[in-house]
C-alpha cells in the first residue's frame, strides 16, 4: 500500500511537469487573445519551428547557443508577422484572424514538410543532461528537471514583466480598455507587436525544450495545441494565474489517468474541460470582457 | 397558371440538352480511348501522407513513383505508359471516397498502397465493387488475410503474426520468453489492438508469464507515466505494439528514462528508428526490409533510390516499389490487363525478385506474399555510426533451410474464403 502511494505521489509529480509543457504554449496563446482578441490556431506551428530550429542551429553552432538563438529567433518572426498580418484583424470580425491564422499554420507545416521531410527528426537529450535523478523510490530523468526549472522561469519572467512594470501596465489596461488607453495618447500597436513577440517566443522556447523528448515533425505543433486551447478555456481567459492553475490540473489530471486508466490519458482533458464549461462557463479564473460578449 | 412553355425556355433547354450531350460525348472520350487500349493505363496510389502514419506514406510515395519511371523506361506494359495518381488516403472514411473516385471518374485500372488497416479494409471494399486489383503496401491487421480477406486484394506487406514470430524467434534464441515476466503497451486502434493479439498468443504458448498491457492513444506523444509503470513494475521484458510516430517517441523516452529492462517491439519502420536517432534507439524489432539487405538485388535498388531521391530508401518503399512493378511484370507475361487473369497469374505460385536473397510469392488462398524477413537492433559500433546506419540487420528469418511459410497463420488460424 506504501509502495502503490508512492507510485501514485510520483504520477502527481509527473503531472505537475507535464503541466508546464502546456503552461509555456498555453500562456501565449491567452496573452495574445486577450490583448489583440487573436485566437492564434499557427500557435503549434511556431512550438514546431522553436523545435525544429534546435534541431537544425543545434548542428551549426552548438547546442548552448541554439537554446538561446531559437526562442528569440521564434519571438522575431512573431513580432513580423504581427507587423505585417496580425494588426489588420484587431478590429476586425474575428473569423477573419481564425482563417487567417488557420491558414497560416497549414503553410507553416507543409513549408517544415518541404524542408525538412514528414519523417521525424533525430534528436536526443544533450550528453550533460543525460542521467536520472534518484531519491529513495523517486526517480526522474535530469533533462525534465532542467526543463521545468527553465519553464518556471520563463512563466515568472512574464509575470513579472506584466506585473511590475510600467509595459505591463500598459498592457493590462490594453486588455480592459483598449479605446481608453489609446485615448490617453499611448499607442498599443507597439505593446501588441512586443506582446505578440513575447507569446510567440514562449511557444518557441516550448519547442526547443520538447524537442529532443518528442518527435520532431511537421505536425508537432497541431498535436499540442489543442491541449494549449483546453488548458486557456480550463483557466478563463484574461487570467494569468488561471493558465497556470489549468496546467498544472491538466498535468496532473492526464499523468493520473494515464497511470489508472491510459486508454482514457488524452480523453481527459476534455472531460474536465466539459465539466469545468459546465460549473463555470467563464473558466477557473476568467474575467468577463465586455467586447467579447 | 400557364403550362405552356414559352420559347425562349424551350430554348434554352433545349440548348442545355445538346451542351450536355456534347460534355457527356467528351467525357466519354477518354473512356473509348482507354478501351480501346492506346492511353496510359493508371493506377491509383492512396496512402496516408499527414498524421502519425504520414512519414510511411512519404516513402511509399517515393517508392511507386521509382517502380512508375523504372516500367515506363522499359517500355511499359502492353506497350502503354504506367500514369501514377496519387492522393492522401487521411481516414478510412476518406480513403473509401478518394478509391470510389479514382476508379470511377479517373478510371484507374488498380489501386495500390495505403498503410492504415481500417483504411486498407475500406479500399478493399470499393475495389471489391468495382472488381480492380488491390495491391495492399502497408496493412498489417491479420483479419485482412483472414476474416476480411477479397479476391481483389493481394497484400504485400507482411500480417501482425509474421512480424510477431520474426521478432518471437530472436527473443526464444535470447532466453527472452520462457519465465519471463512481461509488459505490453500497445496503439488503441484497430492494428495495435491486432498486434497485441498476436504477441500474446505467442508468448502464452511459449510459457512466459504475463503482467499487463496498457493502450496508448495514437496522438499520445509524451509517455512518461507509461515508463514510470515500467519501473515499478520492473518486468523482465517490455513488449511494443505502438504504431508509426509512437514508436519513435516511445524509444527516445525510454533511452531517456534510463530504463535497462530489455525492450522488444512486433513492429518497426526505418523511419522509426531514424527517428528515434542512434541515442534514442533500442531493443530488438522485427522489420520487413531494410537498406542493409545484402543481396544484389536489394543493393542496386539502394543505388537507383539513392541516385533518384539523394535518401535511403525506407521499408515502406520497397512494398510501394513492388506492386507497381509486380503489376508491369503480370500484364507483360499474360498479354491482358484483365483481372481475372491477373489474379490467376498471381495466384499461380510465379516466383518474384523481392530485393531479398531469395525470391517470393503470393500464397493462392489468401493473397499474402511471403518473404524473407528480418529483426534489427543497435549495431555494436552504433556510437560511431553515422545517422543512418547505428542499427545492424540480421540474417535473413527464416533460414534458409525453412518454407517461407513458417512466419505466416496458417489456413486453419486465419481462415479466409474468397466469396
Amino acid at each position: 500500500m506504501a509502495t502503490e502511494l508512492i507510485f501514485i505521489a510520483q504520477q502527481v509529480v509527473n503531472g505537475l511537469l507535464l503541466g508546464s509543457y502546456y503552461l509555456l504554449i498555453a500562456l501565449g496563446l491567452s496573452i495574445i487573445f486577450s490583448l489583440g482578441g487573436i485566437v492564434n490556431l499557427a500557435h503549434g506551428a511556431f512550438y514546431a519551428i522553436g523545435a525544429y530550429l534546435i534541431v537544425f542551429l543545434g548542428d551549426q553552432i552548438g547546442y548552448g547557443l541554439a537554446f538561446v538563438v531559437s526562442p528569440i529567433a521564434v519571438a522575431i518572426l512573431g513580432m513580423l508577422i504581427e507587423r505585417l498580418f496580425f494588426r489588420r484583424f484587431y478590429r476586425a470580425d474575428p473569423t477573419l484572424s481564425l482563417l487567417f491564422t488557420f491558414a497560416l499554420s497549414m503553410v507553416i507545416e507543409q513549408a517544415l514538410r518541404m524542408i525538412f521531410g514528414s519523417s521525424p527528426l533525430p534528436f536526443s537529450v544533450p550528453s550533460f543532461a543525460h542521467g536520472m535523478v534518484i531519491v529513495g523510490n523517486f526517480f526522474y530523468p535530469i533533462y525534465r528537471i532542467g526543463m521545468l526549472a527553465v519553464a518556471l522561469a520563463a512563466v515568472i519572467a512574464t509575470w513579472a514583466l506584466l506585473n511590475k512594470t510600467a509595459f505591463g501596465k500598459i498592457v493590462k489596461a490594453g486588455i480592459n480598455d483598449p479605446d481608453m488607453v489609446r485615448a490617453l495618447g499611448i499607442s498599443l500597436n507597439p505593446v501588441m507587436t512586443a506582446v505578440c513577440g513575447l507569446g510567440i517566443g514562449l511557444a518557441g522556447l516550448a519547442g526547443v525544450l520538447l524537442a529532443p523528448v518528442t518527435g520532431v515533425q511537421p505536425a508537432m505543433g497541431q498535436e499540442i495545441l489543442t491541449a494549449a486551447f483546453v488548458v486557456v478555456v480550463i483557466g478563463g481567459l484574461g487570467s494569468f494565474w488561471g493558465v497556470v492553475l489549468a496546467a498544472v490540473l491538466v498535468g496532473v489530471i492526464r499523468g493520473l489517468t494515464s497511470y489508472f486508466y491510459p486508454p482514457a490519458s488524452e480523453a481527459s482533458l476534455y472531460l474536465l474541460m466539459l465539466i469545468i464549461l459546465i460549473v463555470r462557463p467563464r473558466g477557473l479564473l476568467g474575467e468577463r470582457f465586455e467586447r467579447l460578449e | 397558371m400557364n403550362h405552356k412553355t414559352s420559347p425562349a425556355l424551350s430554348v434554352r433547354r433545349r440548348q442545355l440538352l445538346q451542351g450536355t450531350a456534347a460534355l457527356a460525348a467528351g467525357l466519354a472520350m477518354p473512356a473509348i480511348v482507354r478501351a480501346q487500349g492506346t492511353g496510359p493505363i493508371r493506377i491509383g496510389h492512396l496512402t496516408p501522407r499527414t498524421g502519425f502514419l504520414g512519414p510511411m506514406g512519404e516513402y511509399a510515395v517515393l517508392g511507386a513513383t521509382l517502380a512508375v519511371e523504372e516500367v515506363n523506361a522499359a517500355g511499359g506494359a502492353l506497350g502503354r505508359k504506367f500514369e501514377l495518381l496519387t492522393e492522401d488516403s487521411v481516414n478510412p472514411q476518406t480513403a473509401s471516397t478518394k478509391a470510389q473516385r479514382m476508379v470511377e471518374r479517373d478510371g484507374v485500372h488498380s489501386l495500390v498502397g495505403e498503410i492504415s488497416s481500417a483504411s486498407g479494409l475500406a479500399i478493399s471494399q470499393v475495389a471489391r465493387r468495382a472488381k480492380k486489383l488491390f495491391m495492399q503496401t502497408g496493412c498489417n491487421s491479420d483479419e485482412l488475410r483472414g476474416a476480411n480477406c477479397s479476391r481483389y486484394m493481394f497484400h504485400l506487406e507482411a500480417c501482425n503474426t509474421m512480424y510477431v514470430r520474426t521478432v518471437g524467434q530472436a527473443l526464444l534464441r535470447d532466453g527472452m520468453v520462457k519465465g519471463k515476466k512481461w509488459m505490453a503497451f500497445t496503439a488503441d486502434y484497430a492494428f495495435g489492438h491486432d498486434l497485441f493479439k498476436r504477441t500474446k498468443h505467442f508468448m502464452d504458448e511459449n510459457g512466459a508469464i504475463f503482467i499487463s498491457n496498457d493502450n496508448l492513444p495514437t496522438d499520445a506523444t509524451e509517455f512518461s507515466a507509461s515508463l514510470l509503470k515500467i519501473r515499478q513494475q520492473s518486468p523482465d521484458i517490455v513488449i511494443s505494439n505502438l504504431a508509426g510516430n509512437q514508436t519513435t517517441n516511445f524509444t527516445k523516452q525510454y533511452n531517456e528514462f534510463g530504463i535497462d529492462i530489455p525492450f522488444a517491439g512486433a513492429d518497426m519502420n526505418m523511419t522509426s528508428i531514424w527517428g528515434a536517432g542512434k541515442n534514442g534507439f533500442s531493443g530488438v524489432w522485427p522489420i520487413i526490409w531494410t537498406h542493409q539487405v545484402q543481396a544484389p538485388s536489394a543493393q542496386e535498388f539502394v543505388g537507383r533510390f539513392q541516385k533518384k531521391f539523394d535518401k535511403l530508401p525506407e521499408n515502406q518503399a520497397v512494398n510501394d516499389y513492388l506492386a507497381i512493378k509486380m503489376l508491369a511484370q503480370a500484364m507483360n507475361e499474360t498479354k491482358s490487363d484483365e483481372v481475372d487473369k491477373l489474379i490467376a497469374y498471381f495466384e499461380s505460385g510465379r516466383k518474384f525478385d523481392v530485393l531479398r536473397a531469395r525470391e517470393g510469392y503470393f500464397r493462392p488462398w489468401d493473397h499474402q506474399l511471403v518473404y524473407e524477413m528480418y529483426t534489427v537492433q543497435p549495431a555494436e559500433n552504433a556510437k560511431d555510426a553515422d545517422k543512418f546506419n547505428f542499427m545492424q540487420t540480421s540474417a535473413p528469418v527464416p533460414a534458409a533451410s525453412e518454407s517461407l511459410e513458417v512466419l505466416a497463420p496458417t489456413q486453419q488460424e486465419n481462415m479466409c474464403t474468397f466469396a
